[in-house]
């Protein structure tokens, strides 16, 4: 099918881009809050997942290497995988890994430990990272958090390829904690409303 | 003519990730609301592309007349 394409079908770039800068300079971390932001916003703002279907540069980019660059087995998920209880479970662990990530971020500013120039794999896997740290006008925690960041972030990438390498392109996106949250909102503005009934062939009634 | 199949969205499962919508060369499936995806049945060919896309495993064919 032929057909020019949007300037937001480009924006896989942003996941290679910001992980490659991370690596360089670890503040460019920090970058990561529109990701973190952007979806929410448009969910609680206009009660669509649009950052999902359109912008999200990570959805993009797993296609991009599991559909065209066929790097996919293009395989079912699997049930657990794709069932409430992982993909609400996950969520919850993400969440609770993201508040010790702040709290740390808290000790560092405290004073009460100092900063690990190390980027955390699976939340297990201390990596050294220290060349991306160069010494910084601002306070340590602000680092500290850029660190905490992108661990999160690379994390999160490689899970998202691992499981596109395994089963579907956007297998990622079944229990993608951003993806659960901001769906989660969406059922809630939504509330009772009904299906239209598509039976009938028209669009109309999708507002 | 409409065709023999047609794609159901299972709501259970959908995560309105969209990766349907991309695929389908009839725009025959969109996401409703941010919650599910949803069938336009008289568009929809049956050509199975969005379950072959769909990372949810919530896409299935089925029999025309059976739902309707
Ligand atoms: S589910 Fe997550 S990774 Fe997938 S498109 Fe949505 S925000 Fe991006
Ligand atoms: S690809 Fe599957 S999970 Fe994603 S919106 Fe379509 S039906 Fe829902
Ligand atoms: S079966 Fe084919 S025509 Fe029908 S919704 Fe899926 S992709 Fe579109």
């Amino acid at each position: 099918m032929n057909r020019s394409k949007h300037w937001y079908e480009y924006l896989w770039i942003v996941t290679p881009v910001y992980l490659l800068l991370g690596f360089f300079n670890i503040l460019f971390a920090w970058l990561g809050m529109i990701f973190f932001c952007v979806p929410l916003i448009i969910a609680i703002a206009t009660g669509n997942k649009t950052y999902c279907n359109r912008y999200c540069d990570r959805g993009q980019f797993l296609t991009l290497l599991g559909g065209r660059l066929r790097l996919s087995r293009n395989r079912p998920t699997p049930n657990w995988m794709r069932s409430r209880w992982f993909r609400y479970g996950f969520l919850v662990f993400f969440l609770v890994m993201f508040l010790q990530m702040l709290w740390v971020t808290y000790l560092v500013g405290a004073g009460a430990q100092s900063l690990g120039q190390s980027v955390k794999l699976f939340w297990t896997f201390r990596v050294p990272w220290h060349w991306a740290y160069h010494g910084t006008l601002l306070a340590p925690w602000v680092a500290q958090f850029a660190f905490g960041f992108y661990s999160m972030m690379l994390t999160s990438n490689l899970i998202g390829w691992i499981v596109m390498a395994l089963y579907k392109p956007r297998t990622w996106c079944v229990f993608c904690p951003m993806g659960t949250m901001t769906q989660l909102i969406c059922k809630a503005k939504a509330g009772g409303a009904q299906l239209p009934c598509t039976a009938c062939g028209e669009k109309e009634a999708q507002t | 003519m409409l065709s023999k199949k047609f794609a159901q969205v299972d709501r259970d499962f959908c995560v309105a990730c969209g990766s349907c919508v991309k695929v389908c060369p009839r725009e025959a499936i969109f996401v409703w609301r941010g919650v599910t995806a949803a069938v336009e049945a008289l568009r929809c060919v049956g050509c199975g592309k969005c379950a072959r896309e769909c990372p949810a495993g919530a896409i299935t064919l089925e029999e025309r007349g059976a739902a309707q």
